[in-house]
């Protein structure tokens, strides 16, 4: 009798637990609306700069979360001493330096291809930078796009004893293919529109794509052409692969934001625009010191030593881009580091990723 | 009102209060722990309404009508292309699922019974054999074996070019074996229901011969009949059709890969020998414990009337111990059924993988998995109720 009095009464409280958070979101409703119509004139006074939730979250936290990949050389990968490096990556560190002032205040999510959607709709990440490609659907469904860092299109590699040149001779064959991705409907409307036959093999993890693709296990594989230089580079023979002078798609690498804090959003497009802008400008993480005090009146906006762009209506310092360019460069920079001539990972030509004044796309609005 | 009085009148001389007594404890419990799980899924349903709402997040399913545009792999029953549905999509996820894990549970059962049986042989090399295997394939996790088996053993194959053949007929390399295979006529669909009807005819001439032979205690021989009968309808068919009603295509090497016959892809045929070769790991343990659990004088009394070891295991000790082999087994089942969804990891579009696809693809999470949950606890439901019958059946025939 006592064991079971004893019993019901836990489960009493169990209940009484549960029942005042089953009601929470009733609450919360209830507690916004008053806010709203009795509080908005005092909020406004009592802070002119009202921080909004994400950036509010990461300062609290005192560290970015983002959503990227350690399994592509160049792109986001670890280094040998265990960190994380690549182009995404450092992205996510120019925005730590920017809202926190500490580039390694991050901390990286991996995501798989498939994960990063919903990781992204979710807000369990602030920043997703893991090449991601902006398509509209993904606008509407994902979050927010910002700033197209990187401009890309999508190519097939094949072993180079095949022979083959064009797409055309491609009818039949076997291709590996990454599941959940652009990448993966490009690769059928392109087969369907030329009426070809291919047998698909589909991964989720790249790992598996390119290990079966380069043990024979596909005759081609298909992925963003700078992920396909990045893969080939780590294989065991590279010269045995080529990567065909074919694109099927445009792929446009975006770093987005979850959905709903428009602040967040204009942050992370601001450090987008500041690397680019960095750069075009020829301010670089080796002479930004002494830019400070440069003549150029746009670099010295930039740098936050006389006028401004925007930074304090963002709840940014004045001078954040020297935090930026300090920890990792302007955008040249963080591309040759991975991918320059002398990059660590590969080499890949800028082209369409040089600035718009040297014949490429990257292009950034004015900082003014 | 009424469970109170009827308690007081019952019990009023004895003085049981009302939080003493059982029958009122027992009720108040009840109702308690049905609040908490109506609490549980009050605070999750909500959770989820609230968080959606929120974020924007379409909670409908009217995207399944919408073209999926993926490729998969390969499909039975529904030849898909990517111009069909997100719900077709599905749909050949689903029959993939049960594709490998009705063949997967059939030759799990085999391969079980047998290292089960071969477990307690008295020669020792077998039984050790048995041994190691169990113990290796028990204690190793399921995907490391499955990756072992797809990179380990199928990505060393020879590849296409160099195929290792056996004559013209099955042709075996990185990308799965490839095999000569039937191709329909116009006479196929007759043939077909002649040997559906030559299959029962047999069924039931065995079964009314073998209550003959054991009421009038003659030989009637049902199997020789029956065999005869589902070899003989089909033959004749076979003839008197107009057409042939198969013909056989074989594998011919074209420019990538085999065209004809048929194939099972190195990703089916890795997770189908993963799925089989750890569930039989553990069919085998359940039949061995299962014939260990019949008593010693069955099979004793089995060798007195002069019965041959196979004979006893077959006639006397295995019909026994099905009665404690069958419910562990059926859970077994629907383990292997789930352990499919692995399939995801090596590139088999089973219904989960389909389902992560169309998730990234559609960008419709929550729709998306409430479907694959509720698909894959309507399969494990339906073989359990199945099996369950079963089970019900062989333990009254026992009793």
């Amino acid at each position: 009798m006592k064991k079971s009095s004893l019993v019901i009464f836990t489960m009493l409280i169990v209940a009484l637990i549960l029942a005042a958070c089953s009601s929470e979101p009733e609450q919360v409703e209830v507690t916004v609306e008053v806010t709203r119509i009795v509080e908005v004139p005092a909020e406004a006074e009592a802070a002119p700069m009202p921080a909004g939730e994400i950036l509010q979250a990461v300062r609290d936290r005192g560290r970015l979360v983002c959503g990227a990949r350690t399994d592509l050389a160049g792109f986001g990968y670890l280094a040998e001493d265990g960190t994380n490096a690549g182009f995404d990556i450092d992205f996510c560190r120019a925005v730590a330096a920017a809202v926190l002032g500490d580039s390694d205040a991050v901390e990286f999510v991996p995501l798989t291809a498939a994960e990063r959607g919903p990781a992204l709709q979710t807000g369990e990440i602030d920043v997703l930078s893991r090449n991601v490609t902006w398509t509209s659907s993904r606008d509407a469904q994902w979050g927010n796009f910002t700033n197209v860092m990187f401009y890309d299109g999508q190519g097939f590699m094949v072993p180079v004893a095949l022979g083959i040149s064009t797409l055309e001779e491609l009818d039949g064959a076997t291709v590996c293919v990454t599941s959940g991705t652009t990448t993966e409907l490009n690769l059928s409307d392109a087969f369907r529109q030329r009426g070809m036959e291919f047998t698909p093999v589909v991964f989720e993890d790249t790992g598996t794509v390119y290990g079966t693709y380069e043990s024979g296990g596909c005759d081609a594989t298909t992925s963003d052409k700078s992920q396909l230089a990045a893969i080939r580079s780590g294989f065991a023979n590279p010269d045995d692969h080529m990567i065909l002078d074919i694109t099927i798609s445009e792929e446009p690498l975006t770093p987005a934001t979850p959905s709903g804090d428009d602040q967040w959003f204009d942050i992370v497009k601001m450090v987008t625009y500041a690397l680019i802008n960095a750069e075009a400008l020829g301010v670089n993480s080796g002479n930004v010191a002494e830019m400070v005090n440069s003549d150029d009146i746009a670099i010295r906006r930039l740098l936050g030593t006389e006028g401004e762009f925007g930074q304090a209506d963002l709840g940014l310092d004045a001078d954040f881009v020297v935090d930026v360019l300090t920890a990792v460069g302007n955008y040249g920079e963080i591309y040759d580091r991975y991918m320059g001539p002398d990059g660590v990972s590969f080499t890949l030509p800028r082209a369409q990723n040089n600035l718009w004044n040297n014949g490429g796309l990257i292009y950034a609005p004015p900082m003014k | 009102m009424k469970e109170p009085e009827s308690n007081s009148s019952i019990f009023s001389y004895q003085g049981v209060p009302i939080w003493r007594d059982d029958r009122v404890l027992k009720g108040v419990a009840q109702v308690i722990s049905a609040l908490i799980v109506l609490g549980f899924l009050y605070f999750f349903i909500s959770n989820v309404l609230v968080a959606a709402d929120a974020r924007g997040l379409s909670l409908g399913f009217d995207f399944l009508d919408e073209a999926a545009g993926f490729p998969l792999g390969e499909s039975v029953i529904i030849d898909y292309d990517p111009s069909m549905s997100f719900l077709q999509a599905f749909a050949v996820g689903l029959l993939n699922t049960l594709k490998v894990s009705l063949i997967g549970i059939v030759l799990a059962t085999f391969l079980g019974i047998l290292v089960g049986v071969a477990r307690l042989s008295t020669n020792w090399l077998i039984r050790n054999i048995a041994n190691v295997y169990v113990e290796m394939f028990r204690n190793i996790p399921l995907l490391v074996t499955l990756f072992f088996i797809y990179f380990g053993v199928f990505q060393q194959l020879p590849s296409v070019q160099e195929s290792f053949a056996i004559g013209r007929y099955i042709f075996l390399n990185q990308r799965g074996i490839y095999m000569a295979w039937f191709s329909s006529t116009s006479s196929t669909l007759a043939w077909t229901v002649i040997l559906a009807i030559a299959i029962v005819l047999a069924m039931i001439v065995f079964v009314i011969l073998g209550r003959y032979q054991i009421s009038k205690g003659k030989e009637t021989h049902p199997f020789l009949w029956a065999l005869g009968i589902s070899v003989i309808l089909p033959l004749a068919g076979w003839f008197i059709l107009p057409d042939k009603p198969l013909l056989v295509t074989l594998p011919v090497l074209a420019r990538f890969n085999f065209e004809g016959g048929t194939v099972l892809t190195t990703q089916f045929t890795a997770l189908l020998l993963g799925l089989v070769l750890y569930t039989a790991a553990f069919i085998a343990e359940i039949v061995r414990a299962g014939i260990q659990a019949v008593s010693k004088g069955q099979v004793e009394a089995a060798r007195a009337i002069g019965l041959r070891p196979m004979q006893a295991l077959r006639l006397v000790i295995f019909p026994q111990s099905l009665r404690v082999i069958i419910p562990p087994l059926i859970s077994q089942y629907l383990n292997l059924t789930k352990n499919s969804s692995l399939a995801i990891a090596i590139g088999y579009p089973d219904l989960f993988s389909v389902g992560k696809i169309t998730i990234n693809q559609a960008g419709r999470a929550v729709p998306v998995f409430i479907m694959i949950m509720a698909t894959y606890l309507l399969i494990s439901l339906t073989y359990s109720v199945i099996l369950n019958l079963y089970n019900r059946r062989i333990t009254f025939e026992e009793r």
